[in-house]
């Protein structure tokens, strides 16, 4: 009988069904990572803690069944530019742009949680946060794709920013401040990807490199973003970059490109 | 009964009295005529103006975040460094203009000083040959006005450090890197976002289509 639980006990825990707080966060991560992307069927072998033990006799227990394979680990960082004192720009209509970023990074979260993707934020408050620990949070979690969001009153539809360090290899040991040049390749492939979800969303981009030291102490592909004025074809303002609805879409067709990524990343 | 001693003093007294008199109006003579002599060496033809020549300016669009190389005819001193300065504000008067492509208030004046230094880091020359022909980095001191005033965004300030670095290297080709100041002191960003610390290399800078 306690063989029996034994190997009900460890075949559950390999099927996701049951957590140790050990590994429940890599647990939580494989159950939503697997509900998003690709359900398991019901197996009939699959043991259930409520089902009694197994059919195999206690005297002979057979050789433990290999684990299945954890499905990759997917994480985003999302970085409310600004903060506390680093109020950052103004728009127009008063805003402060820390207060913009936070709003954007929030509807991102939600968002990105509701499609089974682990989110990390630097902030989720008006506080300031340095940028070498917006850095520091990034770089602990390994993450998948790191997005430094902004918002400003020139220019319109969304500006996208990858660092203009030279590329390199990456490297085991990397100086602090050129961190982000090993990974400045995968950086300008996942600001494809979020060009080509902006464009379908018909939002208008603009590409670019620049030197932001936010990001360039970030060792994971990462693009700043900077949500603009919606304009017509007048150039008049049709949108601020605060505003509810025109954030909303904006945040709706990010999460959308990051699953994109997610295929790219880690392909089914 | 005056005392011989006191009649002495005193004539010494009005003798000096009465040379220093003389000097007092030997100096106002003097100064009456340097006078005179300055208002009859007024300017009487005018000022040698250097000829205006052909250069580029690369100048930052705000809505297809491109920089455009705009070929300008104007005066330009010989010194380098003076002529950076006088290219770069003629860019920033650009910007400074209604309906500019890339609004940034300021004009010529946001820009101090320009210093063309030779690249300290260029191997098996000797300082001689790099400050003669080797490559430069120019030192651009912005005033505070300019850095205050100027809108706070990722495209708008990477814009005018790329417009800078770029119209800099278009006409002064020795010049492959760039460093900024503020007031003569270092500063973090221009507004919060484009890295004012690190020295832009131009190439690396400047998108080649630009060019």
């Amino acid at each position: 009988m306690r063989w029996s639980s034994r190997i009900c006990a460890a075949l559950a825990a390999a099927a996701g069904i049951i957590t140790t707080p050990g590994v429940q966060g890599r647990a939580e991560i494989s159950t939503a990572a697997r509900l998003q992307a690709a359900p398991q069927p019901p197996s009939s072998s699959a043991p259930r803690p409520a089902q009694g033990p197994p059919q195999t006799a206690p005297s002979a227990p057979p050789a433990p069944a290999p684990n299945p394979p954890a499905p990759p680990r997917f994480l985003i960082v999302l970085d409310a530019a600004h903060g506390g004192d680093d109020i950052g720009g103004h728009l127009s209509n008063g805003t402060y742009e820390k207060n913009a970023t936070l709003a954007l990074s929030v509807r991102l979260r939600s968002l990105l949680g509701a499609r089974g993707i682990q989110v990390i934020t630097t902030r989720e408050s008006d506080q300031s946060v340095d940028l070498n620990r917006r850095a520091e949070i990034a770089n602990h979690a390994d993450a998948k794709a790191c997005l430094s969001l902004h918002v400003a009153e020139t220019g319109s539809g969304v500006h996208l920013f990858v660092s203009s360090l030279p590329p390199s290899t990456p490297t085991r040991f990397v100086a602090w401040k050129t961190a982000q040049a090993g990974w400045v390749t995968r950086s300008l492939a996942l600001a494809g990807v979020l060009n080509s979800a902006l464009l379908h969303g018909q939002v208008p981009v603009t590409l670019g490199r620049t030197s932001l030291p936010a990001i360039e102490s970030m060792t994971c592909p990462a693009v700043a973003i900077e949500v603009a004025p919606e304009r017509d074809a007048d150039h008049k303002i049709t949108a601020e970059p605060d505003d509810t609805d025109y954030q909303s879409r904006i945040a709706a067709t990010l999460a959308a490109a990051m699953l994109e990524w997610r295929t790219e990343v880690h392909p089914q | 009964m005056i005392p011989r001693h006191q009649i002495v003093l005193f004539s010494i007294l009005l003798l000096a009295s009465l040379g220093m008199g003389g000097m007092l109006w030997h100096l106002r003579q003097r100064a009456h005529e340097r006078l005179v002599a300055g208002a009859d060496s007024a300017p009487t033809k005018a000022p040698e103006v250097a000829p205006a020549v052909q250069a580029t300016l690369m100048v930052a669009n705000d809505d297809d975040n491109s920089l455009l190389g705009q070929v300008h005819s104007l005066p330009l001193p010989a010194d380098p460094g003076a002529r950076a300065r006088a290219l770069l504000g003629r860019l920033l008067d650009l910007y400074a203009a209604p309906n500019a492509t890339h609004p940034v208030p300021g004009g010529a004046g946001s820009v101090s000083q320009v210093f063309l230094l030779p690249v300290p880091d260029t191997a098996g020359k000797s300082f001689a040959a790099r400050r003669d022909s080797g490559p430069q980095l120019a030192v651009v001191n912005l005033t505070g006005n300019f850095v205050a005033s100027h809108p706070s965004g990722l495209e708008t300030e990477t814009l005018t450090v790329l417009s800078i670095c770029g119209t800099i290297h278009a006409n002064l080709p020795r010049v492959t890197q760039v460093r900024f100041l503020v007031d003569g002191q270092q500063r973090p960003s221009l507004a919060g976002h484009a890295d004012l610390t690190r020295t832009y290399l131009v190439l690396d800078a400047v998108p080649s289509e630009a060019k």
